[in-house]
């Protein structure tokens, strides 16, 4: 039987002849995020006048700042790229019903991995230096959060709790080894592990100037988009996020299928901090835990989940990031002004998802 | 070679140590505990602890007194936490990313108003020397408790006994516990959470004045080493229970005092190591209780981790 003729066939569709209700179903989806984001900016808006600030001024340096120039779309890009793979951490695991919110230490330790498994290799092939790297990152997010997966589909200990609780015993291994055994005597303020060097750094892609990071982000999203929406494991994956105990009684392998997804994001978030190292710091330290795996986690829910709806997610909150700067210099407004506005925009998407199912004319029609 | 004299220098120390960071996590975690008795769970009191350090910064070096900022922290907790808490009531509102939302959202709030704040001293809170009788500098030092600390120690036993002895403790146990029970009973259940939510973030938020007017006692934006969201492992090792929470905070503090304590007689190895003991611990706890097949003893029914 084939499982792939059924999830691209009726699975969203309700009985009946309502054929319009395919089309209005997406409406609703892109409508009520939209609306919600121009709630938040509308209130971002009034904050910035009761500050005696122009929001007509900020917008227009948020829009120049983050997609105005080619300087700051690379920036942006930048920025989106491991935010890609960090929201593919939470998306897939979403994707079964679990929520995973320990991304963060796999970033990091997937860099560590990463660093390590290069240095011997440094005076060899680059080519070689980053394929190592990306295996020995991708695997050490893997096992990371494939561990959480694991406890929780195995001894069944709630992957919310296990994930924070492994995050933090994560981060604790990774300060212990960059500051132990790997630490470069040569970084006294700032304890990094020894360098990759500048001939195995990541250079930049031909036409589009940006570091390898954003076009792999994408292909992985569209890649777990197909591996979702598109295969049969996929659909076993969203049977059981619909409903566990009817993907059991079915006979589809829950607990294979959990742990599978965790380490599959695992691996994105890992390659994250891969990325980051061999295309921005160098060596691993302490800068790879700059809140990416928290990010990540809201830019999956706002994105539902959905791989391809993370892709412009990401690119605005890039977008918001790097028009800090700016914002700081045109403007005098302190640099977490972007991080109250995200902060808005997170709580007011977030909230919008009671909007779903409210108003009458997105829902099927007819006898369904 | 590590002596017996040593040993007694690193748990003086490691006491010492436990008495002087616990108390943001005893309110982080006493806050945490109440909102998830009710069947809700806040991630956000992160961003409630680094806004009401900044508040109370702020209220204390404005109007000269410390306890006003205390007040001010406990206001603005009240406010985040009433936020999650309304915004949580809605339908298919997840309460777990929600809190991962307002914990963004409270620590940029706290970054852009106290920018200006970074640079002034303000009064802080005094200390209570618990040690007078004692000529030892090292012992007098040791001892000088904040008086937050008996603070969080008597919230504890007085959510203890609201949950053991009152109506509304009661009725928050059964809003945490059975939904089906609540609605039976007429009780409100969102109005509820959303008081134990609200609530919650101000007992959290006197955690956060404790870190900017007491220990380090100055606020800059590195001040949150993450207690906020650590509370909620606290809380899981404490099994939902009030008094459990002031021992697991003092263990929490004990165990990130361990390895500078084992620095000063010279033990320099596993230094970052030691601070993840407990979260090992909490885990091994997760694990054994998770064997039996059910939830965790303890457990609000309705909590959302837990289903």
């Amino acid at each position: 039987m084939s499982e792939t003729a059924i999830a691209t066939g009726t699975a969203t569709r309700p009985a009946g002849g309502d054929k319009s209700y395919k089309w209005r179903h997406l409406l609703e989806a892109l409508l009520a995020p939209l609306v919600a984001l121009l709630a938040a900016v509308g209130l971002f808006s009034i904050f910035l006048l009761a500050l005696g600030q122009s929001p007509l001024d900020f917008l227009d340096l948020v829009w120049f700042g983050a997609f105005g120039s080619w300087f700051s779309l690379q920036n942006t890009l930048q920025r989106a790229a491991p935010l890609l793979l960090t929201a593919l951490c939470v998306a897939l695991p979403g994707q079964l019903g679990l929520v995973i919110i320990g991304g963060e230490a796999a970033v990091v330790l997937g860099g560590l991995a990463a660093t390590i498994a290069a240095l011997p290799l440094i005076h060899t092939n680059p080519l070689l230096v980053w394929v190592v790297m990306a295996v020995a990152g991708a695997a050490m997010g893997a096992l990371w959060i494939g561990l959480t997966g694991w406890l929780r589909a195995r001894l069944g200990v709630n992957e919310v709790i296990a994930s924070l609780v492994l995050a933090y015993i994560g981060m604790a291994l990774f300060n212990h080894l960059v500051e132990g055994v790997f630490r470069d005597p040569a970084s006294l303020n700032k304890p990094s592990t020894y360098g990759i060097g500048e001939e195995n750094m990541l250079g930049t892609v031909p036409w589009l100037d940006v570091h390898p990071g954003i076009p792999i982000g994408i292909i992985a999203c569209v890649l777990c988009w197909v591996l979702i929406f598109r295969t049969g494991v996929g659909f076993a994956g969203r049977v059981t996020g619909g409903n566990i105990r009817a993907a059991q009684l079915q006979g589809l392998p829950v607990s294979k299928l959990i742990i599978m997804a965790c380490g599959l994001g695992g691996a994105c978030a890992g390659l994250a901090g891969t990325i980051e190292v061999a295309a921005e710091l160098g060596r691993a330290n302490a800068s790879l835990a700059a809140g990416y795996g928290y990010t990540g986690i809201l830019i999956a829910f706002l994105a539902r989940f959905n791989p391809l709806a993370i892709m412009p997610m990401a690119v605005l909150l890039g977008g918001l990031g790097a028009a800090g700067g700016l914002l700081q210099r045109r403007m005098g407004l302190p640099d977490a002004t972007v991080q109250v506005l995200q902060g808005m925009i997170f709580v007011s998407i977030l909230a919008s998802d009671t909007l779903y199912g409210r108003i009458r004319w997105f829902q099927p029609r007819g006898d369904a | 070679m590590v002596t017996v004299a040593d040993l007694g220098t690193v748990a003086g120390a490691m006491m010492a140590g436990s008495l002087r960071v616990s108390t943001p996590f005893l309110f982080v975690s006493l806050g945490e505990c109440l909102t998830e008795k009710s069947g809700r769970i806040n991630l956000g009191n992160e961003g409630v602890l680094v806004l009401g350090a900044m508040v109370a910064y702020a209220t204390s070096y404005e109007t000269g007194s410390p306890w006003f900022g205390v007040l001010a922290a406990v206001g603005a907790g009240l406010v985040l936490g009433g936020l999650h808490g309304a915004v949580c009531s809605l339908a298919r509102v997840n309460d777990v990313a929600m809190g991962i939302a307002i914990m963004l959202a409270g620590t940029g709030i706290a970054f852009f108003f106290g920018k200006p704040y970074v640079q002034p001293s303000a009064p802080l809170l005094p200390g209570i020397p618990l040690a007078w009788w004692s000529d030892s500098p090292v012992l007098r030092n040791a001892l000088l408790v904040c008086p937050l600390f008996f603070l969080g120690i008597a919230a504890a036993i007085a959510m203890h006994w609201l949950f053991r002895a009152t109506r509304v403790g009661l009725r928050i146990r059964i809003v945490g516990d059975s939904q089906d029970a609540a609605l039976a009973l007429g009780l409100p259940i969102d109005w509820t959470r959303f008081l134990a939510t609200a609530c919650g973030s101000g007992l959290a938020g006197i955690g956060g004045a404790f870190l900017s007017l007491y220990y380090p006692g100055s606020w800059n934006e590195g001040l949150s080493s993450g207690q906020g969201l650590m509370a909620v492992a606290l809380v899981v090792f404490a099994r939902w229970n009030p008094i459990n929470c002031v021992y697991a905070s003092l263990l929490f503090g004990a165990a990130g005092a361990l390895g500078p304590s084992l620095q000063t007689v010279g033990v320099t190895w596993g230094y970052y190591l030691f601070y993840a003991a407990p979260y090992v611990v909490t885990l091994v706890v997760l694990i054994i209780s998770a064997r039996g097949g059910g939830s965790l003893r303890g457990m609000p029914g309705q909590l959302s981790i837990g289903r």
